[in-house]
């Protein structure tokens, strides 16, 4: 008999060496075994994280070392036999099964680029919907689910589709935003590299709602294993009548085409990013008017996140109510959140919104990997701000976290230990925001120069006094006077480290 | 960076505009191409480029000094991509670097014949840092020995 055996080809797996792990596997399994390459189920500490397909259901074994092979077919392993590895079903373990996932329903479950393994658990369902609806039945549909940009800003989806709808018809674009440059965030990637027929799924409704026969998916290069596997699913859904003319014998029209970005994390802002899609420099533009109105090439576009977009097929299938029934208050539905820095059990966690802080980090994630105490989480990214252990009650969501002096951002959660030295890390989104700023609006392009050299001073112990004052007086100017996000936000992670840990900043010469 | 007057059109710049039609919205999937065939962006097939596309110069200068990956210099043997994002620092990215530079006598972003250090702002690997990017394979919980390993193994599977 020949089992089936998943080897997951997520970046993340094949960075700790998945791949010479299922060539082993293969190699010493005299033709018994069938290596399926799946996504990754997000317990990243466990990879690579080997799945054996047996009667009960999958197995799951990890972390897996080339080593380690030898022995799991000693300990028949193909049979789901126990060993010092073995973590028993997937499905049951704790931080797999306590989880809702809608958008990411099928990553790791599925070989991602098996169209039929896809439809069968539950793809194209919400597609076949809305090829049966007009435009403004589906805008309703997200409107009332309660839909808001995965992105960080946290937008209405269903207003931003409804003013795209409303314009003129005529040339209309829509846009994957898959340049994921915040630190600690991997959700897009995993579900580009997961499940990428969701992703166009999501694409091919929106362009439906609004009218557009085009699309791009805008990903970064840092991201090689997504870019390969988004062009093999986009020609596998050409070749099946899901993209291109006359989409399921119906007339609708939508080509996609994956555009790559060159190391620019402003573009991921979404007037830089469709400056970027026109070849031009990735400068941040004045709204209004905003894309919906005049986009790309001047044209109606709208820019959604890659979960955002990746929510809508399952919103769809299984309509609003479904949807917006999770959640807490104005943010509806789940959120993939990410654990990521130091963490004992790092990876990917969706739950509804107003899940607790304290349960993502110290129950799903189990606290520290090095085994110190947490010193400050930074949520939201390198935008976000910090905060303590004490406010750990806080739950997750849009206003309550803005609440609490941080943000959502896009669902990551980067833990920090004791060691940490706040001033430096408060320099380093000075130091970021310098390199990564697109120059158009002087606050953020000088602004950023000017608090690192300041911060510099104060580490330093120059008239430490009034240099606070001057990188206080700094942040209020970025934040008022910045033209978006980036020089807007860039205060909030330094601001937030001076008020938890002042005496880092009064007094930096102590040796801690 | 040296500008030369002659005007000798660069044949694979040129073959690269034709395959995308002469469109300029193509640029950065252009220069992407080319740097990964000749590895940099010379001043010859950028000349080329702004013929073939019809635009100045000075815009396509514009947009490679904008973006970080696009090179205008020959670049190391091995080019190691080190993340230098929160999540990395938060389990030791900063040490690392400090070993890797001390150890290969090169500083991070600052050049090298046979091996370069560059900074890179998050590869998505944030829960198995630190994080690396090699000949576009990602390495995760990276030390300096595994650094010595990325570099001695392609040097043996080039050398085969």
């Amino acid at each position: 008999m020949i089992v089936n055996v998943y080897v997951p080809c997520d970046a993340a797996a094949l960075s700790v060496g998945a791949d010479n792990v299922a060539n082993t596997i293969l190699k010493q399994s005299n033709g018994k075994v069938n290596i399926i390459r799946n996504g990754s189920r997000g317990m990243l500490w466990l990879e690579p994280l080997v799945e054996v397909e047996t009667l009960k259901g999958r197995v799951a074994y990890g972390p897996v070392g080339v080593d380690d092979v030898k022995s799991l077919f000693d300990s028949n392993f193909l049979e789901g036999g126990d060993h010092s590895l073995c973590h028993g079903l997937t499905e049951e373990i704790p931080f797999f099964a306590n989880q809702e996932r809608l958008t990411f329903a099928r990553v790791g479950k599925i070989n991602p680029l098996d169209l039929n393994d896809y439809e069968a658990n539950g793809g194209l369902l919400g597609l076949k919907n809305a090829l049966s609806m007009k435009p403004s039945q589906i805008v309703d549909i997200i409107k009332d689910s309660g839909l808001r940009g995965r992105g960080g800003a946290g937008f209405p989806t269903g207003i931003k589709w409804e003013t795209a709808c409303a314009q003129p018809d005529g040339q209309k674009y829509i846009c994957a935003n898959a340049d994921e440059g915040d630190s600690g965030t991997f959700a897009d990637r995993m579900l580009m590299e997961g499940d990428p027929f969701s992703l166009i799924e999501g694409m091919i409704i929106g362009a439906r709602a609004i009218g557009a026969d085009k699309g791009y998916i805008y990903v970064r290069s840092e991201y090689p294993h997504a870019i390969r596997t988004l062009k093999s699913a986009i020609i596998i859904m050409e070749e099946s009548g899901w993209l291109g003319e006359g989409i399921n014998d119906t007339e609708t029209n939508f080509k996609l085409s994956v555009r790559i970005g060159a190391g620019a994390y402003i573009c991921g802002e979404e007037s830089s990013m469709l400056e970027s899609l026109e070849g031009k420099r990735g400068q941040v533009k004045v709204k209004p008017p905003i894309p919906a109105v005049s986009g790309m090439f001047g044209k109606p576009t709208i820019v959604n996140n890659v979960l955002t977009l990746g929510s809508v097929p399952f919103i769809l299938a299984h309509g609003a109510k479904s949807y917006a029934n999770f959640g807490e208050g104005r943010s509806k539905g789940t959120q993939p959140f990410q654990l990521a820095g130091d963490i004992k059990r790092g990876g990917l966690v969706e739950k509804a919104f107003g899940v607790s802080m304290e349960e993502l980090i110290n129950v799903y994630g189990g606290g520290t990997k090095s085994g110190r105490p947490i010193k400050a989480v930074q949520a939201g990214g390198p935008l976000g701000g910090y905060i303590t252990p004490e406010s750990f009650n806080v739950t997750m969501g849009y206003e309550t976290l803005a609440k609490a002096k941080t943000m959502l951002g896009h669902g990551g959660l980067v833990v920090f230990n004791d060691t940490t030295n706040m001033l430096s890390l408060a320099r380093y989104a000075m130091e970021f925001c310098e390199i990564e700023s697109c120059g158009k609006c002087t606050p953020c392009r000088i602004g950023s120069v000017r608090g690192k050299e300041t911060l510099d001073k104060i580490a330093s112990g120059k008239n430490i006094e009034e240099n606070i004052q001057i990188l206080d007086d700094l942040c209020d100017l970025m934040e008022e006077a910045s033209l978006c996000a980036m020089g807007g936000l860039t205060p909030m992670p330094v601001r937030t480290a001076m008020q938890l840990f002042p005496d880092e900043f009064t007094n930096p010469l102590i040796e801690r | 960076m040296t500008t030369l007057l002659n005007t000798i059109e660069h044949a694979f710049a040129k073959k690269v505009c034709v395959a995308h039609h002469d469109r300029s919205d193509e640029l950065l999937e252009i220069l992407h191409e080319i740097q990964k065939e000749e590895g940099f962006l010379s001043d010859a097939a950028l000349r080329t480029i702004s013929k073939s596309l019809n635009l100045s110069r000075a815009e396509v200068h514009g947009v490679v000094s904008f973006y970080h990956d696009f090179k205008r210099e020959k670049q190391a043997e091995n080019v190691i991509k080190i993340c230098r994002a929160e999540a990395c620092q938060a389990v030791g990215v900063n040490e690392l670097i400090r070993d890797a530079e001390s150890y290969y006598g090169v500083k991070l972003d600052n050049g090298g014949d046979t091996v370069s250090l560059e900074s890179i702002f998050c590869l998505g690997n944030c829960a198995l840092g630190p994080a690396v990017l090699y000949n576009n394979n990602l390495y995760g919980r990276v030390s300096l020995s595994e650094i010595q390993n990325m570099i001695k193994f392609n040097k043996e599977v080039q050398g085969q």
